[in-house]
């Protein structure tokens, strides 16, 4: 479990319930404490590229920290174990384990409350009915910062034109386990080339922001146009989407 | 001056003044998004989502009243930022005010700069209370006269009026951050000044709006190679060719212009190295540095990053001489914080006029003040509760495990949206501004 002899921190609440029985069932394994905050990252990185304008600084650290569990389960050898794994109902299982995660022993023992996430509430309760999601719910809350979150989500569901949150969180867990191991890379290695050229642009402007200037970005893939586009080229824009927003704010 | 530099023991922090209204409900626009004094501690300027500035003025100590000592009161309010729409990238631009610093002043009229993500504004801000009488051509309602009816001339005179205070934009620095701006910073030459985002770092004279000097540039050739970014800026307050800039990796580099004109080498590089027993996935998190800020002095640099202050002496670059801890009681809960995003709360820190004494903020309107030379430290709350006239603060525990005293809160009953991300300190004396949300506090030391 513990590669090379190095004691890995816990995460949270270990140390809280150390020597109670309910409290050492409740331990998730390495593994299981690993995956979960995969999991959690990747669902992060998914909801960067649907706020306003992405903080890059957040997506840079939450990328580094997917990359970071990637190459410990690369070494580990579990990388490929979880490549092999089907889609869909596996990786909602993946999420749950997420809640068992934040969630301290105590307040499973206690049966305490914690005060809804509620924005997730909102997204998931009307579309899914699906308890494995709700008990996302639960982890601590912080209702002010969300609320400004989930606005502009749902200000950006036209956009998206998907449906609802739980496709694409599917199509985002498939599209990054057909993948290889260095799945991550890849992620930022589909970023096109004409963002430089637009960055340059930019950087080079004048007071002058008219549209007409910027003919050189023509063939630019703005998210607006992923919408017009069929159900088949879907993965890909969303893709795009995503490493449009991560790497180019 | 009372209490100023003394040990902590012998200050007593007491209420003064708290700005902004008792609503349960926030409105997002009025969340205080930047707190600043200006040079001398007369102005107290704020900024918010909303892009609007307020700023106070401390009213001359009165004869009648010494126990008020100079209350801020409501100086001058503005739009500086209007939200904006980058047709490029279908997104939109925040018109939330990132930062405020002012230029020292120079003649009657106040200056200071003020920023959005994305562009950077010099604001006058100066007051009449004189106003023409008795124009020639034109008459009292401003209606030009007809010339052929004057019959005379007259020499027009000043008269007294009320006292108006206009702040008007004199300069706009837009266009030239393709990335957040994080941070501004003015130059002891009084003549330049930078602003930094995600990854660049530019020199702007004040004079000149169309062009700026791009001295720091880490975007990585391949995007997918970017690791890391800059995350807070300052000029020395002496030097004019030093400035610091620190990063999400931990790190802050010291530059010398006078070097080259691409910085991108640093002069000198501090990084404490990692502690192997303390090691997790969110290592590298909360290590990123969300503010840096020179001493007065220019000896020392503070950083503050998710758990601790550090103060580092420019002369060493391996580690700093002094560590802080705000609420280590959160290390625990690092997995947590990370799932709904508080991890990434960027918490500034503050200096004391002496450089004695340093403040940041935390959770639960917590804010922590720690004295550099007894190396005691307090825990005080920004609250309504707690807002009685000259009432003097108590400080408060948090609780970390087994029994919790009467006083003491817990942990797991902290309030983690209300974080106190912006505080100043009076540079010369002990009043401090706290922005608790929406509400700005303002606490001083007890008069005896």
């Amino acid at each position: 479990m513990f590669v090379r002899g190095l004691k890995r921190k816990c995460f949270d609440g270990e140390e809280d319930i150390e020597g109670t029985l309910a409290g050492i069932k409740a331990i998730p394994s390495y593994n299981l404490q690993r995956q979960s905050l995969l999991d959690m990252s990747l669902v992060k990185l998914q909801l960067c590229h649907m706020l306003v304008e992405p903080n890059l600084c957040r997506s840079v650290l939450i990328a580094n920290t997917v990359r970071q569990i990637q190459e410990e389960m690369t070494q580990d050898g579990t990388w490929q174990m979880i490549n092999t794994q089907s889609t869909g109902q596996a990786s909602l299982d993946r999420l749950v384990s997420t809640d068992i995660l934040c969630r301290s022993s105590r307040e499973q023992a206690e049966g305490k409350h914690v005060p809804g996430y509620s924005t997730f509430n909102k997204d998931f309760e009307g579309d899914q009915g699906q308890d494995s999601l709700e008990t996302m719910s639960t982890a601590s809350s912080v209702q002010a910062p969300r609320n400004l979150q989930s606005n502009v989500w749902e200000m950006e569901n036209p956009q998206e034109n998907k449906g609802n949150f739980q496709k694409s969180l599917d199509q985002i867990f498939e599209t990054l386990e057909n993948k290889s191991p260095n799945s991550v890379e890849d992620l930022f290695s589909e970023v096109d080339n004409s963002y430089y050229d637009l960055d340059t642009m930019l950087t080079g402007m004048m007071s002058n922001t008219k549209m007409g200037h910027c003919d050189g970005l023509e063939t630019f893939s703005s998210p607006t146009t992923a919408t017009s586009s069929s159900n088949c080229k879907s993965d890909l824009n969303e893709l795009d989407h995503i490493v449009e927003i991560l790497v180019e704010s | 001056l009372a209490g100023f530099g003394n040990l902590m023991q012998d200050v007593l922090w007491c209420f003064s003044q708290v700005k902004g209204t008792i609503d349960v409900g926030v409105t997002e626009a009025d969340i205080i998004s930047t707190v600043e004094f200006n040079h001398t501690g007369e102005l107290l300027a704020t900024g918010d989502k909303g892009g609007r500035v307020v700023i106070f003025q401390r009213e001359q100590e009165s004869k009648h009243q010494p126990h008020r000592r100079g209350e801020y009161n409501v100086y001058s309010t503005f739009q500086s930022h209007e939200p904006e729409f980058d047709y490029l990238k279908s997104l939109e631009i925040e018109e939330k005010i990132n930062k405020i610093r002012w230029l020292p002043q120079q003649n009657a009229a106040y200056f200071l700069l003020s920023t959005n993500d994305k562009t950077v504004k010099l604001w006058k801000v100066s007051e009449r209370d004189k106003r023409p009488e008795g124009y020639n051509l034109k008459d009292e309602d401003g209606r030009l006269r007809d010339p052929s009816m004057i019959t005379m001339l007259r020499v027009p005179v000043l008269r007294p009026m009320d006292l108006m205070v206009e702040a008007t934009p004199r300069r706009v620095f837009a266009n030239a951050h393709t990335y957040h701006i994080n941070s501004i910073s003015v130059n002891s030459d009084y003549e330049t000044y930078m602003s930094a985002d995600d990854l660049r770092i530019n020199l702007w004279n004040f004079e000149i709006t169309n062009q700026s000097f791009n001295i720091v540039d880490i975007k990585p050739a391949n995007m997918e190679e970017l690791t890391e970014v800059i995350t807070a800026a300052e000029f020395h307050p002496h030097h004019c060719n030093t400035f610091v800039y620190s990063s999400s990796k931990g790190t802050i580099r010291l530059c010398d212009m006078r070097t080259s004109a691409l910085c991108d080498h640093h002069a000198k590089f501090f990084e404490e190295p990692e502690d192997p027993s303390n090691r997790s996935f969110f290592s590298e998190i909360i290590s990123s540095i969300s503010d840096v800020k020179f001493s007065h002095s220019g000896r020392y640099i503070m950083t503050r990053d998710y758990l601790t202050v550090k103060v580092w002496d420019l002369n060493m670059e391996n580690r700093p001489i002094e560590t802080y801890q705000v609420h280590d009681y959160l290390r625990s809960k690092l997995c947590s914080l990370y799932e709904n995003d508080c991890i990434f709360d960027k918490f500034e820190c503050v200096w004391n006029g002496s450089d004695s004494v340093i403040m940041t903020g935390s959770y639960n309107n917590f804010f922590r003040m720690f004295d550099r030379n007894t190396k005691r430290d307090v825990t005080l709350e920004a609250s309504r509760e707690n807002s009685k006239p000259r009432a003097i603060l108590k400080p408060r525990k948090v609780c970390v495990g087994g029994k919790r005293r009467k006083d003491e809160i817990s942990v797991d009953s902290l309030d983690f949206s209300k974080k106190i991300l912006h505080t100043a300190w009076h540079p010369s004396e002990n009043i401090i501004a706290v922005a608790a949300t929406n509400n700005l506090y303002i606490f001083q030391d007890k008069v005896n």
